[in-house]
Formats: structure tokens, C-alpha cells, sequence
């Protein structure tokens, strides 16, 4: 049979971003798949060596939109970690809230447009509406439904007030009964499991392989979680467990994330327990950030969100480099995708819940020559210079 | 007012394009589409094609890459197609004016017919910009 080039995208009907695939097909079956990149790109971390550190706060919570308060947690981490800061208890307590409300409507806008990929489009209303609770709690909060501007080197810009905890309880508690449904709709509907049920298995081997992060990861049976691992904010101080699944597929995915969701109210109602309890300041009120590097992280909703900052005493950092989940999860579908039938093709690229304006990566390529201005093999010779000259300059190693 | 204006006010259909965004805009235009707010009461329909579009919606902060398929797509509209810019990225920029991959303010690639500020902006903005136009269009 001949084979034929599928293309899908940067401007697909599906996509809510753009990004390219081209799919190899023979028949109905995927052989090939290639992922281009690089319309979303806005050069963030060049933009942040430009800004002084109290304004790449707000920078980076401009990476993404839905995961829009875990870049400003990694980011603040990484900044507490580099200036050895120890934010005050009540701050730690807020940051844990914030990012768990946050995990909660991306959870559900996840399960909404998956619900959207394969025609459920009931699934996509439902979350669609009872994700809106959640924002409002948030402009009640934050004063934004989205970009809270909640995070701060040494703290959090807003207390939650006392009169806020009863609102937020109420509607965690609303939210209970909505999870309890989603279950039924989608974990116990046969027509659901046969739809997904062994499409796009992703293997805990592939996961090491490729390095897979967050619900992707777990749905294979591999326990990865920085709150867990290296524990950060009030994840150590509130009682929650990490959810995982065997099966690796797209059903196993969409369950971890139902599933996760109970866990994420859980330690909303630990933390505002605490909350009520532990008085006193939320700001360390920090003067300077001193030189040095420090690296931070969180877990978004979609995995691991890796911020690194150096500084050379001055108020704006020299280097800025994140690493966003969907840059390890996306390679993955070369595994999940390939070998399986074209339809469906986008429901197990959707199943990674990727995120493209975080993903972006940028490559010079010579117009006449049709090269690459720098290579894979460049770029690790490059930092691997780079290395030994920091290492000299910093005297670790002797010449 | 001409019968294409007229029907043009009437069931707006929008494309959606999102060149350099953050996913904010993108989330609170499908927001304004679903239950809570619900404008496809009004019989506005989020197309998957240009060609059958009256509106076309720009997010973000405009990319080279993005930028070539920004006036391909346009080329392709139905005429009179209205563009309407929504959030701050692609009123202005914002903070990625200093990118060394921005192509410019996204009005100087394409004519602009509306814009709505904010960041992101609440789905009542949204709907507020749409009134305006709509109310605009019909003035003349």
C-alpha cells in the first residue's frame, strides 16, 4: 500500500495552539511521526536577563496561561534557593493552596477538551462549567481569574483573608460531588473504556527513556513527584498521597488526573486547616538577591517545572533557563502515537495534556544553505566549555 | 447599510488564531463559548476554517513563523472578514515588544477592526468588544 503524509496543523481545527505534525500513514496505521515547533516561541529567557527579579516573577508567569502560577513557584524557589531565604509558614501554606486551585481547573479544562478529541462533547460542557467556581474563587483571591501574581521572592503578595476560607471550603466541597460524577461519566462508561481503553500505551521503560514527567509518568506506574521528592511550600506539612496507574494508556491518564483531583482538594482543606491556625507575617521582605545560582521547582499540573537563575549581585539575573514538562512529554508520542490508527492519533497527542507556549524551543537555520546555525553536538561542546570555564573562573578547578 | 454588512452583523462565525500566545486568551475565548457565559446562544460559532469565518480572532504576540501563516490565512478569508486583536500581546506587545523574534505589532501585518485589552481578558470584555463591533458595523 502507498504510503501517504498526513499533515496536522500549525492552524488545525483541534489544536487550541500551533504546532505542526506530520504523520507518515500507510493505510490506517501511523509508521512516522514528525513534531515541528517553534510558532510560539517569544524568547522568554533572553527577555528575563533584561528585567529586574521582582519583574521576571511576572515574566515568567507569562510562559503558560493554564499552569500560570507554577513557573512564578519554581521561579521563586529557584531565587529562595539561590539567596537562602525561608519564606514565613502562612506564605508556604497560600503557595500550596493557589497551585493546588490551580491544578484543579487545568485538571478539569484537561478532561473537558479531551472529552472534545473524541466526540464527548457533553464531557467538554460539564467541565467547562464546573471549572468556573474555581476561577471565580480565584478573582476572590487574586483579584484575576488567571495570572494571580500571587507568588514573591520571600513570600506571597495577598493574604488569604479569614472570611475567603469559609468561601473556598464551600467550594472545594461543591466541587466533590461534580469529581464523583466525572468518575462515573468517564471512568465507569463502557463505551469510554472501548474507545480508550489500550490506545497509546506509553511503557514504564519508554518513560525512562524519554524522560516523562507528571501524570503521563504515573499513568505507567512510575511514582514521579516533586512534591513527594523534594518536597517544597506546605506539600510536607498537609497528608496526600501520589496516584499512579499500570496500564500507561490514555484511559490510565485521563483516571490518574480524575483521581488526582480528590488528592489536590484533600490538601486544599489540610492547608486551610492550618491556615486558620498559623498566624503572622506572609512577606520575609527580602533587599537583595546576592550572586550565586539556585535552582527551583514544582510540580504543574502536567509535570515537573524546572527554573534555574544565576546572579551576579546585581538586580537582574544573568542567566534564566526553564524547563517546562511538555518538552520531556511531547517526545513521547514517537512511542504512544506510532503504530497505532490515525483516529486515534489525536486523542493519544492530546493525552499528554501538552503545552506548546511552554515547550518552545528556537534553532537558526541559513536561508541559502538550508543549515542549522548550531548543531545537537555543537551545542553539548558549547556548554561543556562553558562549564569548565565557569568552574575555572569560580576556582573549582585548578589549571 | 448593504446586505453584506447587514449579514454580516447577524450569527457571527469566528476563527480563532493564536500566533505567539500564553494559552490565557485562547482559554477565556472557548470560556466565552461555554455554559457560564454562552455566547453561541446568539448563534456565534468557533469555526475550524477561515474560509467559512466572519471574524477572525488574533491572540498573542506575533512570531516570524507565525507571522507568514498570520497573512496566508487572512489572504484566504472570505471578504469582509473583520480581525479582531484580543489581550494585551496582540493590542500592543506587552513585555515581548523587546523579543528578538516578534515581527512586529501584529496591526502593521493586518488590518484591525477592533481590539480587546486585558490580561487575560474576561470573558465579559470579550463579549463587551463583540457588542461594540457589532453595534459599530451597524452605524456604518
Amino acid at each position: 500500500m502507498a504510503k501517504t503524509i498526513i499533515p496536522v496543523g500549525p492552524y488545525h481545527p483541534l489544536q487550541e495552539e500551533p504546532e505542526f505534525f506530520k504523520l507518515l500513514v500507510e493505510g490506517e496505521k501511523v509508521l512516522e511521526l514528525e513534531i515541528e515547533l517553534g510558532y510560539n516561541h517569544r524568547g522568554i529567557e533572553k527577555i528575563a536577563e533584561s528585567k529586574s527579579y521582582d519583574q521576571v516573577i511576572f515574566l515568567v508567569e507569562r510562559v503558560c496561561g493554564i499552569c500560570s502560577t507554577s513557573h512564578p513557584i519554581a521561579s521563586v524557589n529557584a531565587l529562595e534557593d539561590l539567596a537562602d531565604i525561608k519564606a514565613p509558614e502562612r506564605a508556604l501554606y497560600i503557595r500550596s493552596i493557589i497551585g493546588e486551585l490551580e491544578r484543579l481547573h487545568s485538571h478539569l479544562l484537561w478532561l473537558g477538551l479531551a472529552g472534545h478529541f473524541i466526540g464527548y462533547n457533553t464531557v467538554w460542557m460539564w467541565a467547562w462549567r464546573y471549572r468556573e467556581p474555581v476561577l471565580d474563587i480565584f478573582e476572590r483571591v487574586t483579584g484575576n481569574r488567571q495570572h494571580y501574581a500571587m507568588m514573591k521572592v520571600g513570600g506571597v503578595r495577598r493574604d488569604i483573608e479569614s472570611d475567603d476560607i469559609p468561601e473556598i471550603w464551600k467550594m472545594v466541597d461543591g466541587l466533590l460531588p461534580v469529581i464523583d460524577m466525572f468518575k462515573g461519566a468517564v471512568i465507569d462508561d463502557p463505551v469510554i473504556h472501548a474507545r480508550l481503553k489500550g490506545v497509546g500505551i506509553l511503557t514504564k521503560e519508554d518513560v525512562f527513556e524519554y524522560g516523562a514527567l507528571g501524570p503521563t509518568a504515573r499513568a505507567s506506574g512510575v511514582a514521579i513527584d516533586v512534591r513527594k521528592d523534594d518536597p517544597y511550600a506546605a506539600y510536607p506539612l498537609v497528608d496526600w498521597q501520589v496516584i499512579t496507574q499500570e496500564e500507561g494508556d490514555v484511559f490510565a491518564k485521563a483516571v490518574v488526573r480524575i483521581l488526582e483531583m480528590y488528592e489536590s482538594i484533600k490538601i486544599i482543606k489540610g492547608c486551610l486547616d492550618k491556615l486558620k491556625a498559623v498566624g503572622g507575617e506572609i512577606d520575609a521582605k527580602v533587599k537583595e538577591i546576592p550572586p550565586g545560582e539556585g535552582i527551583g521547582h514544582h510540580e504543574a499540573p502536567r509535570g515537573e517545572v524546572f527554573h534555574y537563575v544565576r546572579s551576579d549581585g546585581s538586580n537582574r539575573p544573568v542567566r534564566y533557563k526553564i524547563r517546562a514538562p511538555s518538552y520531556m512529554n511531547v517526545p513521547t508520542n514517537q512511542k504512544s502515537v506510532v503504530g497505532g490508527t490515525v483516529s486515534d492519533a489525536t486523542i493519544t497527542l492530546a493525552a499528554v495534556d501538552p503545552c506548546y507556549c511552554c515547550t518552545e524551543r528556537v534553532a537558526v537555520v541559513d536561508r541559502k544553505t538550508g543549515k542549522k546555525g548550531l548543531t545537537g553536538q555543537d551545542l553539548i561542546k558549547l556548554s561543556q566549555e562553558k562549564t569548565l570555564r565557569i568552574k575555572r573562573h569560580i576556582g573549582m578547578m585548578k589549571e | 447599510m448593504d446586505l453584506k454588512t447587514k449579514a454580516l452583523t447577524k450569527s457571527i462565525w469566528v476563527f480563532h488564531f493564536a500566533a505567539a500566545s500564553c494559552n490565557n486568551c485562547d482559554i477565556e475565548i472557548l470560556d466565552a463559548m461555554t455554559p457560564k457565559f454562552d455566547l453561541e446562544r446568539f448563534g456565534m460559532l468557533k469555526v475550524g476554517s477561515i474560509r467559512h469565518a466572519d471574524v477572525m480572532l488574533v491572540t498573542g504576540a506575533i512570531s516570524h513563523k507565525a507571522a507568514v501563516r498570520l497573512k496566508r490565512l487572512y489572504e484566504q478569508a472570505a471578504k469582509p472578514c473583520l480581525v479582531v486583536a484580543v489581550g494585551c500581546c496582540a493590542c500592543s506587545m506587552c513585555i515581548f515588544r523587546d523579543s528578538y523574534n516578534m515581527a512586529g505589532p501584529f496591526d502593521r501585518l493586518v488590518p484591525v477592526h477592533a481590539y480587546i485589552p486585558g490580561c487575560p481578558p474576561k470573558p465579559e470584555a470579550i463579549i463587551m468588544g463583540v457588542v461594540k463591533l457589532v453595534k459599530a458595523l451597524k452605524k456604518g
